[in-house]
């Protein structure tokens, strides 16, 4: 039902023009921009004129192969073994420097290896470094999306009980929100210190001193594990607000309903309470995926990728190429990557999440 | 369930404040932290690490580590920089979101479902896909100012300012709020003769408080604490911001108390902010969930 009292075109587009062509500047050109930039050597400042190369880019991120590598043997054909009795392999740069038989090898790195009955497995890529970004990046939203999901849900039940002072505690649990997490990370890094770290205190404290302390981000097996944990304890305070305003839809009157007919508080969350939440959950575990993927500030302040590339990440690459290195093209192409990984998870969670008939 | 005697009741009490006091605990001791160290000095900040001292207020305390900030780095700058590309930014986000939004929900016209289809695509797209290709963007765009006519937005306000000013999400509030209004006021204006501008300013506008609240605080959020955009478009220091002002005191000798003062002074304030509105900020986030 359209009103003649309320069509206008020049009226229509005059208010909606300057905030649509912000947008349209500022948001879609830009990425559609990546998309051709990413077909391209594009440099941010360069002599040189820029020219189309095709899918290079991505051939040269994303190419990775498995190489099967069969120990050494000695002149009889016996296996060829040190004083450890361990193999012996050839290496690797055998295979992809300047190997007339291996030419698709060129160029590429060890990224990692296996062990397959004697043959040795050995995954090389000619960019290891946006592997293990690739790799570590997905690790974090794995991680980081259903714990914090999880959490934010477990403060959220606990918040929304009646209490004297509920408030103070739901405005506490609130507050990291509304600090930078530049500013979050920097206090962080005193809560990790190898040295005097709070945390190395605090653990050494509860043993009785069997704790003797571990530099958490200097060591590439805990490093990103205790990026996560700050993350988590940043954020969890947002969803959990978002699970409240969730469960505050929920009607009184079920829980009532199942309070009669006496349901366990399990049953009661089971069959009244998480029913209710369907489309929170999917909002929530949505949101924390596409926030986990841009993961970026923690690791500027906090490790530079480091130790050993063991909190690389796909944003903290795309900017240390596009902008650190200017090579505007390089990070574009991953900016591409990082969107179709984005899209593609946040499709199957709504799949995942469908009301099933 | 009913057969709950009232001395087990207080007990259960008492465990549940114990668990939401230590959760408190566990979310607020870095920021007590902060605020306690940047009162002392460097050694006895360090030494103070490995106790309940590190949380207290305790020893040798002054404003030494303040001065010595604001000697190091011009933290007056940073601030004002923040301060005034926050404020323009939210200010013109409030009034283009809403008018965009005001003619989606009110005023019918071609193309109208086709721009709002095109805007709220945008929500899935994450800034950290588009900053590579926006960097480039802007360093080749014109720009006429009070000293002529020069090319790229490279160290300057605008660079922080004018890219941030429509997003998808501020329009999107502005949207759902203006749905529940009743049309029928509209409409009744239209019939008296009333202008669009009007009815925007007159009829509507101050019906919106609380979704101005709820846009000008995330977007508050959003532009206090920018880092990524800033660090790689903006590297004279007289257009920094706080979040990015930070790096200047990694560059000599780390001194900790003196980046505890900093931390300090950018963050309590927004704290204090936050604590006084605190009902507004948790409405506001809640509200990006509810009809999402």
């Amino acid at each position: 039902m359209t009103s003649k009292l309320t069509t206008s075109n020049r009226a229509g587009w005059g208010f909606a023009l300057p905030g649509f062509a912000l947008i349209a500047t500022f948001i879609v050109l830009p990425f559609i921009f990546a998309f051709w930039l990413s077909l391209t050597n594009q440099r941010l400042i360069s002599p040189n004129p820029t020219e189309f190369v095709g899918l290079d880019n991505y051939r040269s991120l994303l190419s990775i192969d498995v190489l099967s590598i069969e120990p050494e043997r000695d002149a009889a054909g016996a296996l060829v073994r040190d004083d450890d009795g361990a193999l012996s392999y050839p290496a690797v740069r055998g295979f992809t420097r300047n190997n007339p038989d291996y030419p698709q090898y060129a160029g590429m790195r060890e990224w990692f290896r296996w062990h397959w009955g004697d043959t040795a497995k050995v995954v090389i890529a000619t960019d290891v470094i946006f592997w293990k970004a690739l790799a570590n990046t997905l690790t974090f939203v794995l991680v980081v999306a259903p714990v914090q999901g999880a959490l934010a849900l477990g403060l959220a039940l606990l918040i929304n009980q009646r209490l004297r002072g509920i408030n103070f505690y739901r405005a506490v649990y609130f507050m990291p929100v509304v600090v930078s997490i530049v500013v979050v990370s920097l206090l962080w890094r005193f809560i990790y210190d190898g040295e005097d770290g709070l945390l190395n205190n605090l653990l050494s404290a509860l043993t009785f001193g069997a704790f003797t302390g571990m530099d958490w981000l200097g060591n590439p097996d805990t490093a990103l594990g205790s990026i996560m944990a700050m993350s988590i304890w940043q954020a969890v305070g947002f969803h959990m607000v978002i699970w409240l305003s969730g469960l505050q839809t929920i009607s009184p009157t079920l829980y009532e309903a199942s309070a009669i007919e006496g349901a366990s508080k399990w049953q009661t969350f089971r069959y009244v309470t998480w029913p209710g939440l369907r489309n929170t959950a999917v909002l929530v575990v949505i949101v924390i995926t596409m926030q986990a993927f841009a993961l970026f500030a923690q690791i500027d302040v906090m490790t530079n990728g480091g130790p050993l590339d063991s909190t690389q990440t796909v944003v903290f690459q795309a900017v240390e190429r596009g902008y650190g290195k200017q090579d505007i093209s390089g990070g574009s192409t991953i900016s591409v990557i990082l969107f179709v990984l984005v899209l593609t998870i946040s499709l199957i969670q709504r799949w995942l999440a469908r009301e099933k008939t | 369930m009913a057969a709950i005697s009232s001395d087990n009741h207080g007990l259960r009490l008492v465990v549940r404040y114990a668990v939401l006091t230590l959760i408190a605990a566990i979310f607020i001791f870095p920021l007590v932290f902060m605020v306690m160290s940047s009162f002392k000095p460097d050694l006895q900040l360090l030494r103070d690490t490995s106790s309940f001292r590190a949380f207290l207020p305790v020893g040798d305390l002054s404003l030494d580590n303040y001065r010595d900030a604001f000697t190091r780095a011009p933290v007056a700058t940073f601030v004002f920089n923040s301060v005034l590309v926050t404020g323009l930014t939210v200010l013109l986000s409030l009034l283009f979101c809403s008018l965009a939004a005001f003619s989606f929900v009110f005023l019918n016209w071609t193309g109208r479902s086709v721009l709002l289809s095109v805007i709220l695509a945008t929500l899935i797209v994450p800034f950290e896909t588009i900053a590579i290709p926006l960097l480039l963007l802007v360093s080749k765009l014109p720009w006429i100012g009070l000293d002529g006519f020069q090319i790229g937005w490279l160290n300057s306000y605008r660079v922080q300012i004018i890219p941030w000013i429509a997003d998808g999400l501020t329009i999107f509030l502005f949207v759902q709020y203006f749905k529940d209004l009743p049309k029928e006021l509209i409409e009744a204006s239209r019939v008296e003769g009333a202008s669009w501008w009007q009815i925007y300013r007159k009829v509507v506008m101050p019906l919106s408080g609380p979704v101005l609240a709820t846009a000008a605080i995330l977007k508050f959020l959003v532009m206090y604490n920018q880092y990524l955009w800033p660090l790689i478009v903006v590297q004279q220091e007289s257009y920094r911001p706080v979040m990015v002002g930070l790096q200047y005191f990694f560059q000599l000798d780390t001194a900790w108390g003196e980046i505890m003062a900093y931390l300090t002074v950018i963050t309590v304030p927004v704290l204090a902010f936050y604590l006084v509105l605190q009902r507004a900020f948790i409405a506001s986030i809640a509200s990006t969930g509810v009809k999402g």
